[in-house]
């Protein structure tokens, strides 16, 4: 090819380090906070409460309050973020618990005592998460139907058990109830049970080759397979491991509410997938944080309390409550397409 | 060819372009000068900033400074619609299409031609069928879902897609990659049909030999500055090139092999027989000893993949696989890597890669047991071999953090082996390893290649490119219509000899 224009060859071109970092200024530091947004929001809606309700809102007995009613979804949100985080989704969790608490407080299950109790709640909410996980995994259902048809399935077993009465616990099986009324440091036992399952929850994710799994299996099924990794019992896991979470979850509500009934849980399918998707975990898998959650479900708790103490009616809660999961998941858009 | 000064016939003016990430200056000053009806060939090693200089023309980044002058007007490309408007489409390296929309769905992707709001479906696919003849695969179908195309297909319609605007200037970024030897002859014809009537061509390649072929002149980049601008493609010497793209000069492309031979009192490391796949493969067998370098030569869609994925129990398949002496039951990935086995995917992006997370991430996934104890990973020891595995594949820039989908083409595939840098693998299934590496390190690839066989590993290569399977392997199976035709030394054979026999299926 005739050229006109002779190459123009830079040959000193200075080898400079091209992996200098951008000045860091405080506002881009400020951003690598993680979960800012969620604090900041958190911090807000006390100072709503403050505001408001200053006489009730910063009281002992209105934090415990609080810290206990998000200790029973608290620990579903923590089984539905492994379980979103990996790819799937779990709508059966209230409807496990429930059942769960049926099981364990039948006269049946109450004549062997309080530990045979508890044993029996987290026996039969793994019990209905390893079926979820064997239709997903192996029926090859997709986890939406799934776990729709064991909501469904699960509430009417524990009507048909109860008889729709709810069960109370019985005067022997008192430990069980003490788990709400007696205080460490001023906090009933059940928060420390909230506590402790967050705490092994974070650790199984970050720190265990399960938690590693968790993410590749949600991120990129087929990359993890072709990695080694069994994406099929990897995903019973998971569902087992949410339904583990449930039975848990009965134990805290029959010490709550002195009773298992099957109207137990209610809505809370609804609540921790909120919750788990406010904490910025992506229902496409892949991605997503325990930390999150666990604010995600705080902020709503508040909610909830601030509703309850300024005595504005439910309606509006609700209503409150569907515009934070479209105002959080926005802002979550924004984040993530001006990061790359 | 107009024979003005090249500023007053140019099509194309970018000067002085900045794009800087966080942590990474992508784009130092890059000057780009493309002329209406040439193919202009942007060079440089992998992370040299091709993409992200792409990208910038085609709206998705936006430069930190710098000016961009189209057509003779200074243009803000503030958008990829704002690209597509002036005239600019783009085939992206990663291809970027929806695997749940049909072929016609994804070419008219955002401009359905449309009567009174409504989209004409039957319009769309006729449009869409006329666009795929055009670019002589008329036997895709406009309506088959794109998720269940092979790769080399899925490139021709990213093709079509980007064809089916109006354009003064199209960029192909490494579309080649996915590409056989057929094909690329076709692609080039049709840049060919595409240049006589004015269009410009912005070519991205890290094959060479094409660029010789195809090219009229040369950009080169190096570490986000142009190092060389307006060299003639035909004319300027490959060795001067490739010192210009990676600042010494590269040797011995393939590391020398053991005498011929020397194999065979090797024991087995795997043996395969009576292998099916239905309606890919038909009864292949094959064996390959310790230290020994075995390469599927064949056309994209041959069935090479497929022999590797049934090998390695990702694909349903009858036959027997016999790793060390012992069968290894299909069905399950898991139980092969147990046995010792790996598999570098042929598409990273899909197949291989947690685009979210971190390098070490990816490269720690197939052995987070070994550096695990009851399940709780020491994260101390994950790092280290993770710094070694990106050590010996010089991965740029050797970050354990950072996430990789902000790593160049080239580093993301060699993520995707490095993965498999660990001790105790008996056999290594490479399904097109070197895809999208540049010249340097690809003979740094082939020495590890080899210095893996040297150690006793037995290494199953599959490539489209007949010299890197000639070059690199011991033995060569050819694999055609799901059979293998032919089994030889490396050394008895011949690039024209080979190509015949993927072609035409002539027997030796
Ligand atoms: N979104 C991003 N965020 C941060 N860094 C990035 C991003 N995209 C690219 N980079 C970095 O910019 C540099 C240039 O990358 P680019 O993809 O342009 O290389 P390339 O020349 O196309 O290489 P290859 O031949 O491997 O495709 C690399 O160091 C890469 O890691
Ligand atoms: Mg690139």
């Amino acid at each position: 090819m005739s050229d006109s224009s002779t190459p123009a060859v830079d040959e000193q071109a200075p080898t400079r380090t091209r992996d200098s970092m951008p000045r860091a200024t405080t506002w881009n530091r400020l951003g690598e906070i993680p979960h800012l947004g969620l604090i900041i929001a958190l911090v807000l809606l006390a100072v709503v409460g403050l505001v408001t309700v200053p006489g009730t809102f910063a009281t002992a007995s209105n934090l415990v309050s609080v810290l206990s009613l998000a200790a029973t979804i608290g620990v579903i949100t923590v089984g539905a973020t492994f379980v979103i985080i990996g790819g799937g989704i779990d709508l059966s969790v209230g409807a496990v618990m429930a059942l769960a608490s049926v099981w364990a407080t039948t006269l049946a299950t109450q004549s062997f005592g309080p530990f045979v109790m508890i044993i029996c709640a987290l026996l039969v909410g793994t019990g209905a998460g390893l079926v979820n996980g064997l239709l997903i995994s192996y029926g090859r259902m997709v986890p939406f139907i799934a776990t729709l048809a064991m909501l469904v399935a699960a509430r009417g077993l524990a009507q048909r058990m109860s008889d729709r009465k709810t069960q109370l616990i019985q005067q022997g099986n008192q430990v069980i109830v003490d788990m709400s009324t007696t205080r460490v440091l001023g906090l009933p036992v059940l928060v420390y049970i909230f506590a402790v399952v967050v705490v092994l929850g974070w650790l199984l994710l970050n720190r265990t080759t399960f938690g590693r799994r968790t993410y590749a299996v949600g991120g990129n099924p087929e990359a993890a397979r072709l990695a080694g990794i069994d994406v099929r019992r990897h995903t019973v896991l998971l569902y087992a491991l949410s339904g583990l979470c449930c039975g848990i979850a009965a134990v805290l509500i029959m010490a709550r509410t002195t009773t298992g009934s099957s109207t137990h849980g209610d809505l809370y399918e609804l609540d921790a997938i909120a919750a788990v998707i406010i904490g910025g975990t992506l229902l496409t898998g892949g991605r997503g944080t325990i930390v999150g959650s666990i604010l995600g479900l705080l902020i709503f708790t508040v909610i909830t309390n601030l509703f309850i103490l300024n005595g504005l009616n439910t309606a509006d809660q609700l209503i409150a409550k569907g515009l934070i999961i479209v105002v959080a998941v926005l802002l979550q858009r924004r984040s993530l397409t001006s990061r790359t | 060819m107009p024979k003005s000064s090249p500023d007053s016939a140019s099509l194309l003016t970018m000067r002085g372009i900045v794009k800087q990430f966080p942590g990474v200056r992508a784009l130092d000053g890059v000057d780009l000068d493309v002329r209406a009806g040439e193919v202009h060939c942007l060079l440089g090693q992998n992370g040299a900033g091709k993409s992200t200089l792409i990208k910038v023309l085609a709206g998705v980044h936006q430069p930190d400074e710098g000016a961009v002058v189209f057509g003779g007007r200074q243009v803000r490309l503030t958008s990829p619609t704002a690209a597509i408007r002036l005239g600019i489409s783009t085939i992206y390296q990663e291809l970027d299409l929806v695997d749940g929309l049909s072929v016609a769905e994804n070419v008219y992707l955002g401009h359905e031609p449309a009567r009174l709001g409504f989209v004409s479906q039957s319009q769309v696919n006729r449009a869409t069928r006329e666009l795929l003849a055009g670019l002589g695969h008329g036997e895709i179908r406009p309506t088959t879902e794109v998720g269940r195309l092979s790769p080399a297909a899925k490139q021709v319609v990213s093709m079509a897609r980007a064809l089916s605007y109006d354009t003064r200037l199209i960029v192909m970024d490494e579309p080649s990659a996915a590409l056989a030897h057929d094909e690329v002859a076709n692609l080039f014809r049709i840049i060919r049909e595409l240049t006589a009537q004015g269009v410009a061509v912005i070519y991205i390649s890290h094959r060479l030999e094409e660029i010789r072929e195809i090219g009229d002149r040369v950009t080169v980049l190096k570490d986000g500055r142009t190092v060389a601008v307006g060299l003639s493609a035909k004319d300027t010497p490959t060795s001067q090139v490739v010192s210009l793209m990676t600042g010494r000069n590269v040797e011995h492309v393939f590391p020398p092999r053991p005498r011929p031979g020397s194999h065979d009192g090797r024991p087995e490391v795997l043996r395969v027989e009576g292998l099916s796949v239905p309606g890919r493969v038909s009864d292949v067998s094959l064996t390959v000893r310790a230290g020994e370098i075995v390469g599927l030569a064949g056309l994209v869609g041959a069935g090479r993949s497929e022999i590797v994925e049934a090998i390695y129990g990702a694909r349903r398949a009858s036959g027997r696989v016999v790793l060390n002496g012992t069968p290894v039951r299909g069905g399950n990935p898991s139980r092969a890597v147990r046995a010792g086995m790996g598999l570098a995917p042929e598409e990273r992006k899909a197949q291989g890669l947690l685009l979210d997370q971190s390098v070490m991430r990816n490269i720690s996934l197939s052995s987070l047991d070994r550096y695990a104890r009851f399940g709780w990973i020491d994260r101390d020891q994950e790092a280290s071999e993770a710094r070694r595995q990106i050590e010996e594949l010089g991965i740029r820039p050797p970050h354990l953090d950072r996430p990789i989908k902000n790593l160049s083409g080239g580093n993301q595939q060699k993520a995707v082996l490095a993965r498999w840098l660990i001790n105790g693998r008996r056999l290594l299934l490479l399904d097109e390893p070197t895809r999208g590496v540049d010249v340097g390190a690809r003979a740094e690839l082939y020495a590890v290649i080899r210095k893996l066989a040297d150690e006793g590993i037995g290494v199953l290569l599959v490539s489209s490119e007949v010299p890197e399977v000639l070059g690199l392997a011991d033995r060569v199976l050819v694999v055609r219509e799901g059979r293998v035709i032919h089994e030889s030394d490396a050394r008895d054979l011949d690039e024209h000899h080979v190509l015949d026999m993927i072609m035409e299926g002539m027997p030796a």
